[in-house]
Formats: structure tokens, sequence, C-alpha cells
């Protein structure tokens, strides 16, 4: 089992130098540089331009810029934003906090719907529950969230005027009502996304506790008279998880990533609409910094996704 | 107009500040008419500042709660003099200010000085190489040391040192500011300078503290620690920053002004679309104020129907106008097209840029498009007032177009397109990808086939449109089709640098990688003279007139045809009472904002 970890971690560093290679190509093929807003301002000549673009070592060659960035990256040196001149991790840390919160609530909102809505369609297929959780959950995840993200804020902003739709890190208020403000602000955020999610594990929690239930096992623990409860709880659904677990793993890098356009909509200062902003601001450094922390996170929960498995399911082995 | 007229001759020569007899003999050297007159003397150049319009209320300093702003777009840094957006210039403007500001009509008001220099008062010199500024006396920094003179030296230096690779080098980079004594300050240019009241004012003249930038000045400039945390002058004092994201700020108990502010804290939370950023305003009320309001009016007067807010409209010299190509696209000459080496084979016909000026039909596109957002003009020089001229207008009329075209011997072929000496009337018309412009783009087209011209439709993505970028021929100033469209902003309330965009030496060609500002290529040595002269030209009413003429011949000639000029759009909060300037930050007035009940 370790050697296969240390192989499988031992890949992962080709893995993330060719990817790296290719995010940081593409955005420098792609047009546009930081300062792009200075050059249709005429109060800003072209050398101004020029000279930042140089200072910040914008004309040289592709693969310097290259080598440069990876030799600072391996030093731990993540470099600084072109836009804000703040150094990079100082910026990625600033919004993690609210990105973990929101999509740390969003997805533990979705397993607590999908799990029970799962296993009890699964206990009673075809029947009025199944039937309309079913529709539930398919017309939860055919939405996308920008389009029940604004019909939320239509009907609880503006109609009802119970919610606000825009979101702040920094609420100045204090004691209970700060904890009140906080879980206001997020509330709709959290659910849009919350939802979203547990529509897709609904669907697989219900096929996989499907899939267990008709095993020969389940039938003997209830011919040797366990009850229904106990037969459900110990041996179909901890079975049934060993699949959801897998596909919760693989979302951690989803969690950290943020919801771009959830976090847009509502004005969430997360990591999200850190990358959606630098990303338009052709702001390399940062854009760099995040898609790799992304794709780090990507093999390294895959990885633990087969560790896990392995640990859940005796029968699978990496030796 | 006349009465009017009379009252601000009478009053400017009462003052003293213009003597009847050379008020006469400027107005009969142009030739100008009465009401230019009066716009004229009432602002008679750069001179004399106003009080501002917003009567303030409050009596006592705070006690206003919370003010909430919203910018869809977020302040990225707080330093001014790296500002890269007017996002940027914003939320450095809540700190820092300048000596004086830019009010709606273009005139200058004192914020850090203590009085606005003139020809009169001894500030300006009568040779217009050097202004002298007085400052206010008894301004302290957020952090309690005294704000002097040397400030106002320190960020001249701060902002002209090309290794600081401050945005704003071009303005100091050719001055000299020597030190009077403690609160007196004095700026030389190299040369006659009409327009002097570039340094130390409005968004490129807020002054930053040299006790905290001292030890950064150069190289090190990224460094300083109050780039994050902003020491100013300004009525907030720096609370907290999250760049791209909100920045805030509480009273500033020493602030210069009495009685101000009136906002205990102050709140300027970025990010989103400017449609949620208006509903946030004016629908819901969540916030008091949102800036730049690219809305389409339709849906701003549906959210303003018993909101809370509403949109408030400012005008500004940012003008939507079609270019025309003088050079010829589809030729290529030492590996470039559009090369003033060439002629353009249809658009040098000045009968085909004349009908092309009728088939532009603004009055529909302001109505029917941009509402308030937009006013349908003949000029391209419009505002500030004192420079707009008043002999020029248009009309849209095919008939006219069709006629003017049949004259110059552009006859209908069989396929409804005109043609002569075998060339056909089709032209490729490019602008960005934007809705408002895509819709101009149709109604234009649909005029032009009425006509006889066809036009071929193109949209390019504005990230590429607007990009500098040297090997993209689909940018702007490469202006590789026959006409294009867009909005070019001027962003101070002298039209110098706005009109420099017409004279030869700035053509934008392969030499100058595309940066050249006359992207039409036109070229005019009668333009081209008069330019340079109103550069030094010192006498403000003869100067104003030079760049009427300018525009006019800009106009006469058919060398872009404006389409509508874009007035400054905010929302704001109905108890909330602000004053925007189209000339300066959002932020301009900032100590004046109070609200209501």
């Amino acid at each position: 089992m370790s050697k296969y970890v240390i192989r499988r971690l031992l890949i992962m560093v080709p893995v993330l130098m060719g990817i790296s290679l290719v995010l940081f190509t593409i955005l420098a093929l792609a047009p546009g540089d930081p300062f792009e807003e200075l050059a249709t301002n005429p109060n800003v000549p072209p050398e101004v331009r020029a000279n930042l673009r140089a200072k910040f070592g914008l004309d040289d060659p592709i693969a310097v810029r290259y080598l440069r960035w990876v030799t600072a990256m391996v030093k731990g040196d993540w470099g600084f934003s072109f836009v804000s001149r703040v150094n990079v991790d100082e910026l990625i840390l600033q919004r993690l906090p609210v990105s973990l919160f929101v999509l740390g609530s969003a997805q533990v909102l979705g397993i607590l719907v999908a799990l029970p809505i799962g296993t009890m369609s699964a206990l009673r297929p075809y029947s009025w529950f199944d039937q309309i959780s079913t529709t539930l959950a398919f017309v939860g995840f055919s939405l996308p969230t920008f389009f029940t993200g604004l019909v939320f804020i239509l009907v609880f902003s503006i109609w009802l005027d119970w919610l606000p739709f825009i979101y702040r890190a920094d609420i100045s208020t204090s004691g209970w009502r700060w904890y009140w403000d906080h879980l206001r602000q997020a509330l709709m955020p959290i659910a849009v996304l919350g939802l979203f999610q547990g529509a897709t594990l609904t669907r697989f929690m219900r096929s996989a506790v499907l899939d267990v239930i008709r095993l020969d096992y389940v039938n003997t623990a209830r011919a040797k008279g366990l009850s229904e409860k106990t037969t459900i709880m110990k041996h179909v659904v901890r079975n049934a998880l060993i699949p959801v677990v897998t596909l919760l793993s693989l979302q951690v890098p989803a969690v950290f990533g943020g919801a771009i356009i959830t976090e847009q909509i509502f004005r969430v200062p997360g990591i999200g609409s850190l990358l959606i902003s630098s990303i338009l601001a052709n702001d390399t450094p940062v854009v760099m910094a995040i898609t790799f922390v992304l794709t780090a996170l990507v093999l390294i929960s895959s990885l633990a996704a087969d560790i896990v498995y392995a640990v859940l399911d005796p029968r699978i082995s990496y030796n | 107009m006349d009465e009017k007229y009379l009252r601000g001759l009478i009053n400017e020569v009462k003052a003293g500040r213009l003597s009847r007899r050379s008020f006469v003999q400027a107005m009969v050297a142009v030739g100008l008419t009465a009401p230019l007159a009066t716009q004229m003397l009432t602002s008679a150049g750069v001179a004399h500042a106003q009080t501002s319009r917003l009567a303030y209320k409050p009596t006592k300093r705070g006690g206003g709660g919370a003010l909430k702003t919203l910018w869809w777009q977020g302040a990225t840094l707080l330093n001014p003099h790296f500002a890269v957006g007017t996002k940027d210039q914003d939320g450095s403007r809540i700190f820092y200010e300048p000596l004086a500001s830019w009010d709606p009509d273009g005139n200058l008001a004192a914020v850090l000085a203590a009085e606005i220099p003139s020809v009169q008062n001894g500030g300006v010199s009568k040779d217009g190489k050097s202004v002298t500024w007085k400052l206010k006396k008894g301004v302290s920094w957020h952090d309690g040391k005294p704000f002097t003179a040397d400030d106002c030296i320190f960020t001249a230096e701060f902002a002209a040192d090309p290794a600081t690779a401050s945005v704003s080098i071009a303005t100091y980079k050719d001055i000299k500011v020597d030190k009077i004594d403690s609160h007196t300050i004095k700026v030389n240019f190299s040369k006659p300078t009409p327009f002097w009241a570039d340094p130390f004012v409005g968004v490129r003249g807020m002054i930053i503290p040299k006790h905290q930038f001292e030890a950064f000045k150069g190289a090190k400039s990224r460094e300083a620690p109050a780039n994050l945390k902003p020491v100013g002058t300004g009525p907030y004092e720096f609370v907290d920053f999250k760049p791209g994201d909100i920045v805030r700020g509480k009273l500033f108990a020493n602030y210069h002004m009495p009685n101000r502010p009136h906002f205990d804290t102050i709140e300027m939370k970025g990010g989103g679309d400017a449609v949620s950023a208006a509903r946030a305003v004016i629908q819901t009320g969540e916030f008091d104020y949102a800036w730049n309001m690219q809305v389409e009016d339709d849906i701003l007067r549906r959210m303003e129907q018993g909101g809370r807010g509403k949109a408030s409209i400012v005008a500004g010299g940012n003008i939507e106008h079609i270019q025309v190509n003088f050079t010829d696209p589809a030729k290529e000459v030492d590996g470039e097209r559009s090369s003033v080496k060439t002629t353009h084979p249809l658009l040098t016909d000045p009968a085909v840029r004349q009908a092309l000026n009728l088939l532009v039909d603004r009055a529909s596109v302001q109505e029917q498009i941009y509402g308030r957002t937009g006013i349908a003009t003949a000029n391209f020089l419009n505002q500030p007032e004192r420079f707009q001229s008043k002999a020029t207008k248009f009309e849209f009329n095919v008939e006219k177009a069709s006629q003017i075209l049949e004259a110059a011997g552009w006859k209908k072929g069989a396929d409804g397109i005109r043609a002569k000496d075998g060339k056909k009337l089709k032209m490729v018309y490019s602008t960005s990808i934007n809705a408002p412009r895509q819709k101009t783009q149709a109604i234009v087209k649909q005029a032009a086939a009425k006509a006889g011209v066809e036009m071929e439709l193109k949209s390019v993505t504005a990230s590429v449109y607007f990009s500098s970028d040297v090997a993209n021929p689909d940018t702007y100033t490469h202006f590789y089709t026959d006409i294009q469209m867009y909005t070019t902003t001027m962003t101070q309330p002298d039209p110098e640098l706005f009109m420099n965009q017409f004279t030869s030496w700035e053509v934008a060609s392969k030499e100058n990688k595309w940066q050249g500002r006359n992207i039409t290529r036109w070229r005019n040595a009668e333009y081209d003279k008069l330019y340079r002269a109103a550069e030094t030209e010192l006498d403000p009413v003869k100067r104003a007139a030079m760049f009427i003429k300018m525009n006019e011949m800009v106009i006469q000639n058919v060398v872009v045809i404006p389409v509508v000029f874009r007035p400054r759009v905010a929302a704001v909060s109905n108890r909330m009472h602000v004053e925007q300037s189209g000339w300066d930050s959002d932020f301009w007035n900032l100590p004046n904002w109070y609200r209501e009940g």
C-alpha cells in the first residue's frame, strides 16, 4: 500500500509540471495584458505601459517566464499579482475562509438532503415518494446554478425582501447579531449550491442502495431475524456509501475552487470570484497559482479516493 | 440667451477679469455667435472655484451611520499613482485628496488648495510657464502629521521617477515643483501651458504623504505598506482592504472641512455585474450608491418605478462615434494594411462620406437604444459646454444621401448597389461585441441599403478589439475595415488631449505599434497648424474658439460621424444627496455626501 502511494505521488510531479506548462502557455498566448485598461486611457502615454510590462517581465519569451515562475514556485514564492501588486498567497488566503465556509456548508447541506432521500427512494422504488424525489432531483441538476441563483434573488430579495443578495465578508455587527447576519446573507448561495449538489448525490445514493439491497447478504441478514432498521443501516447503507464517499472526495477541489458563477452572482468574495476577475484582468500570477492549486488538489483527492476505497472495501488491494 | 449673455458679459467686465475692449476684439477676431460667447465668458478658461451645488445640511460631524457603495469592479489597489482603472482611482479617492477637483461644469473646486490660482490673483503667470498654488493650512494626515508643501513636491518626484512605474508619470515628468514656503508651491512648465491644471488636480493629482512613502520611492515602490493601508487627508481613514472585494473606512475626526463627513463608516464593495448593482440600490435599497451603470435605460426605468433609488446622470465628454478610414484596408504596403501610403478607394470621395453622415439615424439610436444614457449629437467635442459648437447639426435623410451619391456619379446597378468606375459601394462596418452597438449597426445598415450602399457588419470581442496587441489585426487601432464604431473617452475637461486624435503626427501605424491616437489616418495641414497654435494659446476665449473650429473641421469633412455622447450614470438611493462630475472621480465631492432622515 505505501509503495503504491509513493508511486502515485511520484507520478504527480511530471503531471503537475505538464499541466502547469500547458496552463502557462495558454495564458501567455491569450491576447492582452494586465495593463490593457491603460492603453485606452489617453492620459497614460504608451511608454508607461511598455515600462510596466518590462518591469514585470512580460516582454520576455514564454520559456524564460515559465522557468522563472517554476523556480520561484519551487522555492515557495508564489509571486505577486500584477493588478493589485499584492503577494498571491496573501490574496488567496484572504479569500479562502469565505469559500470554505460557503462551499463547505453547501456540501454538508447536499449530503444531509441526499443521503436520507436517496436511501428512502431506493427502499421503495417507484413509490410516490420515489417518483417525486426523482422528478425534483432531475429538475435540481438540470437547472444551472446561475438560473436558480437569479430566481432566488428575484423571489427572496426583490419580491419578498427577506434576504440580502450581496455577500459581505466584513460584517460590522457583533455577538449573536453577527451570526444572524452571516447566516442570512449566506443562506441563498448555500441553498443554491447545496441543492444542486444534493440533487446529483440523491441519484447516486439511490442507485448505490438499489445495487446493494439485492445482494445475498442482505437477504441473509433479514433471514437471521435482524430488524429492518438494523439491516438497512448496518448492511445496506454502509456498503452503499462506498461509491458515494469516493464521489465526495473527488468533489473536494470543487469546494476549494469555489463555485465561480454562484460567487459572481451573490458577490461572494471567494476563490472563484478571485479566479474569474484575475482571468478577466489577465493577471497571470494569480490565475496560475489558483489553477495550479486546483490541479494539485484534483490529483491528491483522486489518490485519496483510491485509498479510501481500499480502506472501506477490504476486497480491493493495490499490492 | 441674449439676456444671459449680456449679464455674463457685464459680470466679467465688472469683475475686471476681462476688459470690454479686449473681449470684443477677441469676439470679432474669431467671429463667434453670442450664445457661444456666454459659455466661454462664464467659464473663461479654468478660473474661479465655485462652491458645491450640493447644499450640505448636517450640522455636525458624523452621526450619519454607514455609507454603503457598490462598484461592480472592486478596487484592486489603493495607491492613486498605480491606479489601473477608475475603480482604483475611486478607491484611493476615499482616503487621498488632490489640491483641486473638477466640478460637473469642468471648473476647478479647491480641496487641499487654499484658493484656485488664476491670472487675476497672480497664481497663474502671464507667460503661462508657471502656476503657484497656496495650500490650505491646518490640514493633517490620518496619522496626525501636518500636510505641507513637502508632500506635494514628494508626490511629483514619486510619480515622475521612471523606476516607480507610476501611471501618472506623464503628468509629472516634465514639470519642476519649487517650494516657496511651507504652504506654497510653484509648478514650473517647460513651455507655455494653457492647461496648467493637470498636476495635483483630479484623479492624477492625489497627494501622498512623504513620511509614509519616502523610503519606497523608485524600484521599491511595491513594498510600501501604505499601498495597502493608505494614510491620506480625506474624510475617511482606512480600516480594511481586500483587493477586488471591499474597501472600508471610518470617519476621520480631524478632517479639514467643518462638520464633515456625515457618515460614520464607508464601504466600497466590489464584484458582480452592473444590472444587479442597480437592483441593490434602486430596487432593494441594500446599498446607497452604485457606480457606472452600464445598463440599458429601459431596465433602469423599470427599476425606478416605485423603487428606492434613481439613476443619476451627469454629462461627460465620452462619445460613441463612427470613424471613416481614409486609407485602404485591403492593400498591404510594407507589412501593414490601412497604411498612410494608400488612399481609400471609396471613402476619400467627399460625396460618399457626406452620404454616410446622412444615413446614420442618430435620433432613433438615442430613442430606441440608449435613452438617457446616450444623447444624439452632431459634434465630436460636446463637453464642457464652452467648447461645444453651435454651428453643426445632424440630419437623417436617405433621399438626400441618394441624391448626393447620384450626383457624384455613383449609379445603382442591377443588384441595387451603387458603383462608379467598376468600384462597388460595399464596406465593412466593425465594432466590439456589445448589444447596443450591434443594434446601432443594424439601424445604419438598413438605412444604407435603402440608399444603395451595402454594409457588411463585423463584431469583435471587446477584449480583442480594445487590446493593444500588435499582432492582432482586429484591434480598433489597426482599423483594417472601412468604418468602425466605438466610444472615445475624454478624461479631463480640457480638450487638448482629446483633440490630438486628428493630428497627423498621431497616425496609428506599424512604426508606432499602432499606438498613435489618430485612428482614421485623416491628415490636414490646417488642422495641425490650428492644434499647434492652441497648445500654446493663453487666451482662454481664443483657445476655446480654436477647439470649436477643430471640431467643425472634423465634422464638416466627415472624418468621424458622432452618434451619441455618453453621460456618466450612477444609481443613487432616493435619500442620498450626492454630486457627480463627468470630469473627476465619483468620490470627488465625497465629504459633502449626506443622507436624509
